[in-house]
Order: C-alpha cells, then structure tokens, then sequence
C-alpha cells in the first residue's frame, strides 16, 4: 500500500435532499486497476460516480485525485482535472456528427495534442472512423456506447468513471468494451471505476470488486474472491 | 414588374435587419432558454454610442467599429451581472429581468441622449439605384445591409462549424450537461453567446437606425418583426433566423407597397400569430427533444 492512491473517497456523505445515498463511504482506487462497484438497484452506484464527476454535491467527505480534493467543485473543473464520466444511458450529443463528438472531448487537451488524440481513436475504434461524418443520433447502441468511451478517453483521463456500460447492449459488444477496457489498464495505466449491474461480466475483468448496499460497503475483496464467494454473490449480487 | 422587383430587393435589404435581430435572439436561446425581451434596447443603446464617437470623430466607421465593439460588451456584462443569477431560477424569473433591463436601458438612454429624433447617417448613399430607366428601389445602403448582415451571419456560421469555440457553443446548446462533463466551461461560453448577440444587435441597430432616426423607443417595433423572425425560422436555428428574416422583410414589404404602409406592423402580428398556431417549432427547427 505505499503506492498512492489514484483516487481516494474520505468520508463522503451524499444525497439528493433527504437522506444520504451515500453514507460516510470510503475508498481508496490503486492506478492502473478496474474497481468494479457492484449492489442493488439503489444501492448507491450511480450517485458514487455522479458525486465523484461532480453532479452531485457531497455534504460531507474529500475526493482526492493527485493531491487535490475535487470535493464540491464544479463539474467542468473535476473533468479538467482527469476525471472522465461515461454516464448511463450513453450521453452522445445526436446533432454533432461522430468527429464533432470527439473533438469535443480533446479540448481540454492542449491544441497540438487534439489531432494525435483524434487519430488515436480512430485506430482503436475502427467503426468510427468509417462513420465519422455521420451525425451521432444515427448510430446504434453499441455504436453510441463505442462512441461516449472513445470521447471520454480523448481527454487522456487519470481516472475513468464507466456507469452501466453494458445496458441494454449485445453480448458480442459487451465483450468489445470490456476488452477495450482492459487494455486501457494494461496500456495506458487507466485507473477505472465500472459500475455494473451484470456483476458477473464486471468481475471478469476487475481487479477488485467493491459491494455495496444502501449507501454503504458490504463487501471489499479481490474480484477473483468476490466472484466466488457464494453466499455474497447470492445475497448481494444475484448470481 | 418594376414594383415587385423594388418591393422584393427592398425587403430582402429590411430583412436582414430582422435576420441580424432574429439572430440574436436565436444565440442566447439556444445556449440558455431565454429569451432577451431587452434585444432592442441593446441595440438602441449601442446605436448611440455609434451616434457620439461619429459626432465626435467626423469618421462614420469608427463610430459603426465603437458600436460593435459596445455590443460585445453590453452583453457579456449583462449576462454576467445580471442574467446569471437568474439562469438556473424559473424562467419566468429571465423574464421579468429582462424586461426590466430593457425599460432600464431605455430610460437611462433617454436620461443621457434626450427623447428627440436623432438622424443617424448611412453608411452609404440612400439613393435609389436604377438600371437604365428600370428602379431597382434599394440603394447603395441597403445593399451593405443586406451584405453587413450576411457577412456576419457567415463569419458566425464558419466559427460555429470549424473552431473550438464554435463547437463549445454547439455542445453547450445541444447538451450542457454532457458539455460540463468532458470539461466545457460553460459559463464563459454562455458570456461569449450573450456577446455576440449584442455584436449583432449593435449591428441591426447601426444599420437600421439612419431610416427609423435614433430614439430611447426606436428598436421596440423592430425587436418585435426580429423576434416574429426567430420564430418563423425556429428559435433554435441560426440559418432559421436568416430565412425567416428575408422571408418577413419581403412579406412585409409586399403587404407595405400593394395595401398601404399602415398595415405593415398588423400584418407583422398577424404573421406572428399564424406561426405559432401553425408550426411553433419554426421552418427551420430540429424537431428533436433538446437533451439535458
């Protein structure tokens, strides 16, 4: 554990009005691993990533990421300071075409950065290369999915928040963005947070898998421990 | 012939008045769902400014720069100052500040300038053009209006559609939220949309202000046929603005020279009404839901 943290939740407290979601929740991401951040409908999955991209303001708590705690600021500052967040349900913007979406994603990047950056993804995501004239709202959902991960890793991300990648996509397409995941970690030493309902696909690429269940942890363990302990899976996970 | 020629160029030439108006409606809309019932008193006022460095300098072209160079101001200090605060509270919040601004900005012309008609000059000779004996009935004038106008809307046009900026404005119309996540600052590109509307209507308000003359109220009217504009070619659309500006200045210039100029105002009200029966959303607009 001499290895600093990636990013470190201290504390956090969050909510929507009303109760907290989440509830004095700790956790500290090592560089270059795939968390996987599993539980119930409601459990606090999705306002975990929205308070780290900065949507949800945390009342209490610190979100460090290098030496900075991000806690509180705006959202445009916190993605200016390496976080990129893939939210549920895609988020591609339908009247730009595929370039313009792109592009958008490097402009937080200095100029002479932008078109290597461009070029970058076009190389690993071939199947927008072919399309990059076309405007957005014209792909599949796949394509979308393909589409929102490439622009968030234009930014060149320290650390990257996926929520629910995998909804209500294909099995086949699935597999691509877990691979394309991984090698992100292997390659570029991408720390990653992936928030899943299919908690079985998560683990099989996760190095750790984080459980949790009404705002606060219930289980914390290598992936590898996780997908086998039976009696947490069935109670927690469903599988 | 002659006349439906005459009254075709000239609206064209009026039309982009609107259009110049329209667009600048159409920049703050799209960015923030507001809309700037204080569009034309920006514009009056910034039309002074012009009025005092001419009268000062004797150079009618460093009173139009002075102009352009006020509306660029006059709007990112409004949107700064004053729309900010309101932009997250219900619009109808917008609203009221907004007019407000506008009977603000009218009065304190008026406190300043005086109530009297101002002559404001051309930039160019206001006389007709003919060829051979044929009248063309636009000047020289209103050819660099409609040039002016078109100029600008292209040089926007192309900002929108090759640089950084023009895509930070585009993504923070289509989708702040999305726009924030992959770092867009987008405070600053809404000071940026509220400055180049003021650019524009400092425009419209140079270029029309030599035939309405120059007075605190002078830009209500004009406001109303830009706004009626907007609408006509859908408050989301930049090219929507253009067309229905040349569509309604020709309207209106038909409706002026075949039935009377005193209809002119009911006709442009009329068209206002029949727009938002028919098709609110405008010619030009996306039908899309606007995503958040």
């Amino acid at each position: 554990m001499s290895e600093a943290a990636a990013l470190a939740i201290e504390n956090i407290v969050a909510g929507y009005g009303g109760g907290p979601v989440l509830d004095d929740l700790s956790i500290s991401v090592q560089p270059a691993t795939i968390t996987a951040v599993l539980g119930a409908n409601g459990a606090g999955k999705t306002t975990l990533l929205r308070t780290i991209s900065g949507f949800v303001r945390p009342r209490r708590g610190r979100i460090v990421i290098g030496n900075t705690n991000l806690a509180r600021r705006r959202p445009e500052e916190i993605a200016r300071a390496g976080v990129a967040h893939v939210p549920e349900g895609q988020g591609v913007i339908t009247e730009l075409t595929i370039e313009d979406n792109l592009r958008l994603g490097a402009l937080i990047r200095p100029a002479a950065d932008r078109a290597a950056a461009l070029d970058g993804a076009y190389e690993r995501f071939p199947v927008l290369a072919d399309r990059r004239r076309r405007l957005a709202g014209t792909l599949s959902g796949g394509e979308r999915q393909i589409l929102v991960i490439g622009r968030a890793l234009m930014a060149a991300p320290k650390v990257l928040l996926l929520d629910e990648p995998s909804l209500g996509l294909a099995p086949r397409i699935v597999a691509q963005i877990m691979a394309v995941v991984k090698q992100l970690r292997d390659d570029s030493g991408l720390t990653v947070l992936l928030v899943e309902q299919n908690a079985r696909s998560a683990l099989s690429i996760a190095d750790r898998g984080i459980v949790l269940n009404l705002g606060k942890i219930v289980a914390d363990a290598d992936a590898a421990e996780l997908a086998t302990d039976v009696s947490l899976r069935r109670h927690y996970l469903g599988f | 012939m002659q006349e439906f020629v005459e009254f075709t160029l000239g609206g064209i030439s009026v039309g982009m008045i609107y259009a110049a108006i329209a667009l600048s409606l159409v920049l703050i809309w799209r960015g923030t769902r507001i809309l700037n019932y204080s569009q034309g008193g920006m514009a009056m006022f910034t039309a002074y400014v012009a009025l005092v460095v001419i009268n000062h300098t004797g150079n009618y072209w460093l009173g139009f720069g002075a102009a352009l160079v006020a509306g660029l101001a006059l709007g990112a200090a409004l949107e700064r100052v004053v729309i900010r605060p309101v932009a997250s509270k219900p619009p109808l919040n917008a609203v009221i500040v907004t007019i407000g601004l506008l009977i603000l900005i009218e009065g304190v012309a008026g406190m300043i300038y005086g109530d009297q008609y101002r002559s404001f000059p051309p930039a160019f000779s206001v006389v007709g053009i003919r060829v051979g004996s044929f009248g063309l009935g636009v000047s020289p004038n209103d050819v660099f209006i409609a040039l002016a106008v078109l100029a600008a809307a292209l040089v926007l046009a192309a900002t929108f559609r090759y640089t950084s900026v023009g895509l930070r404005m585009r993504a923070t119309a289509f989708s702040p939220r999305i726009a924030r996540l992959l770092g867009v600052r987008i405070g600053r590109v809404l000071t940026l949309g509220w400055a180049l509307a003021g650019l524009f209507g400092a425009l419209a308000g140079v270029l029309v202000s030599p035939s309405t003359f120059l007075y605190p109220n002078s830009m209500d009217s004009i406001f109303v046929l830009g706004f009626t504009a907007a609408v006509i070619g859908g408050l989301d659309s930049p090219a929507g603005a253009i067309a229905g500006g040349v569509i309604l200045g020709v309207l209106l210039n038909y409706v002026g020279g075949y039935l009377g100029s005193d209809l002119v105002q009911l006709f442009g009200l009329v068209i206002l009404v029949l727009v938002l029966m028919v098709r609110p959303s405008g010619l030009f607009s996306t039908t899309a839901a606007r995503q958040v």
